[in-house]
């Protein structure tokens, strides 16, 4: 048997064993923030600061009518999740930056835990304390004439979860690939970003942009995600949730195959 | 328990084939401990990471604990224990935790995996330590915790980097105490590599000598030593008498290189004479006979550097030649 033949019969694990193994990685990382509550703390005011500040100007800056004759506060909340996700997610790949430098990683990867765990535990992580910080804001945002729809709110929550696994997964593989030159995953990550949130229409609607905007936002996966929250949020169930559902799917997808060929890539 | 056919990795640089690894072959027996021993830039750690799938062979065979290499990494995984190069432990993380998250990763309970990190904090010296992070710890406190991390699900053989490089004398002999207690008690085979010969020399008992990418002796140390090298006889005579020497010395040589060096009416010589021990109080009988009797006398066994400067015409310390 040549060693090619060997690798194409070498052994998958399981769903069971990933999901397995994904629970002690989440564990593991979540340790973390459990041993360091501050840092829950802080991640809880981030929000409530931005949603307090940006809110009211986003209200008078632009107007209502773009908002689809919702209330501002019930159009911004969703885009403000998705941004703490996105915020999140994108950051999996820093903090093992952190553990490929000391031998912690290689420690990990000598272990029998499979590969699509170790990424998928790492964004889960990420994605966790947006439950929290959701569900918070949320009920803070009530008495503001926000109306909450628990439901749909944690719905939306596990969609982002999904596309955080996968948004998750290309951080992962992006800090693999820029292993020994830490600056060039903070330049990807940055440069990365801050388009992909201002195409999707998180922050102001997209609605009332240029032509190109538009048509630039229909390419990027955030848009229908932002969509899908929105939908929710609103207390709604359609064709803009399983829209978002598939992109956030696609992303998960994407990112556990390009993730896992970048783990297998180091090993060659 | 370790069974390798041709094992070889190529690494690409820039383009250029860099053969690391070229088709070695080793058998390691269950029980044994094993030394790889070599210059940085080798092979040994390269070989290392491919029985502990770490890395994938170029080509070639690898068998570790009963299961291939190649088809069921994860199955190896689960049947050895890896302390690499590194520190084991995150940063942020406390020792307790770590060790509690490393029993998880290899599927042990909590009740076990709680049990045998307070096993091995105490046989470690760690208790004190448990709840702190790892952060915090001084350099020979983090290896020991590596050592912790390394043998958390009791593994029958385990893979050593380079294990105490860096460490100061007393946390190595300490680190070695508790190996080899580890090995006493469960007969743990250990394959470990080391680029300090002296620790090749007294821990193993096999040394498998590694350069560029090739096996070049594969013995028990002291084999390796008396084969190879003999040892280092130094001896002075009178200057007048030297002459009467030359010749008897050369023949007790062998064909070695005999390093003679005039002072102070002195002459003194410098040759490998295999068997020292043995054979000196005889060559004295002879020199006295011919005339020139010793000055003084030195006799040093040889070490595993004398045998790689035997094998390869380099010192093991000046390391690889590029």
């Amino acid at each position: 048997m040549s060693v090619q033949d060997v690798r194409d019969v070498a052994k998958k694990p399981g769903l069971i064993q990933v999901l397995h193994d994904t629970r002690y990685v989440f564990w593991r990382e979540m340790l973390l923030p459990l041993r360091d509550p501050f840092s829950l703390i802080f991640s809880l005011i981030q929000p409530l600061v931005f949603l307090g500040l940006f809110g009211p100007l986003l209200g008078s800056a632009v107007g209502a009518p773009a908002f689809g004759g919702q209330s501002t506060l019930q159009w911004f909340l969703p885009g403000v999740v998705v941004m703490i996700a996105l915020f999140g997610t994108s950051m999996t790949g820093s903090n093992l930056q952190y553990e490929l430098m000391t031998g912690s990683y290689e420690r990990i990867l000598a272990t029998p835990l499979s590969r699509s765990s170790l990424m998928i535990g790492r964004a889960l992580k990420e994605w966790a304390p947006l439950v929290v910080q959701g569900l918070l804001i949320a009920l803070v945002c009530i008495p503001f004439g926000f109306v909450f729809y628990p439901l749909h709110v944690l719905f939306g929550l596990v969609i982002l979860g999904i596309f955080g696994i996968g948004l998750g997964a290309l951080s992962y593989a992006l800090a693999l690939v820029s292993q020994n030159k830490e600056w060039i995953f903070w330049g990807v990550q940055q440069t990365l970003l801050f388009p992909l949130m201002i195409l999707s229409g998180i922050m102001l609607p997209i609605e009332a942009g240029p032509d190109w905007m538009k048509t630039a936002s229909w390419f990027n996966p955030l848009t229908y995600l932002v969509n899908a929250e929105r939908e929710l949020f609103a207390g709604n169930i359609g064709s803009d949730t399983l829209l978002g559902l598939l992109a956030a799917s696609v992303t998960a997808a994407v990112g556990l195959v390009v993730g896992i060929r970048a783990i297998n890539r180091n090993i060659r | 328990m370790i069974h390798t056919r041709k094992l070889t990795k190529n690494f690409t640089v820039k383009k250029e084939t860099v053969e690391a690894v070229k088709g070695v072959d080793i058998d390691v027996a269950p029980g044994e401990l094993v030394a790889f021993l070599g210059p940085n830039g080798a092979g040994k750690s390269t070989t290392l990471r491919m029985l502990t799938t770490l890395l994938r062979p170029t080509s070639g065979t690898a068998t570790v604990a009963g299961v291939d290499v190649s088809v069921d990494p994860a199955g190896v995984r689960a049947r050895i224990g890896y302390i690499g190069q590194g520190n084991g432990g995150g940063h942020s993380f406390r020792v307790i935790d770590e060790m509690m998250m490393q029993g998880r990763f290899y599927g042990m309970n909590t009740t076990d995996a709680a049990a045998r990190a307070q096993e091995l904090l105490k046989s470690l010296d760690l208790t004190n330590l448990a709840k702190r992070t790892v952060i915090k710890l001084s350099g020979g406190q983090r290896r020991r915790m590596d050592v912790a991390l390394g043998l958390m699900h009791s593994p029958r053989l385990l893979f050593l980097d380079e294990p105490s490089t860096g460490m100061d004398p007393q946390n190595r002999a300490n680190l070695w105490e508790h190996i080899m207690r580890m090995r006493a008690e469960h007969g743990t085979t250990i394959v470990l590599t080391t680029h300090y010969m002296d620790e090749a020399d007294s821990m193993s008992e096999r040394v498998i000598v590694i350069d560029h990418g090739r096996i070049i002796a594969d013995d028990t140390a002291a084999r390796l030593k008396a084969n190879l090298a003999g040892d280092l006889l130094a001896v002075e005579v009178a200057a007048e008498s030297a002459p009467g020497v030359r010749g008897l010395l050369g023949r007790a040589a062998a064909g070695g290189e005999v390093q003679e060096n005039t002072h102070d009416g002195l002459v003194s010589f410098r040759l490998r004479l295999p068997e020292g021990a043995r054979l000196a109080p005889a060559l004295l009988k002879e020199m006295n006979d011919a005339g020139a009797p010793a000055q003084s006398l030195e006799l040093k066994p040889p070490t595993l550097d004398d045998v790689f400067l035997e094998l390869t015409g380099r010192n093991l310390r000046e390391g690889a030649d590029r």
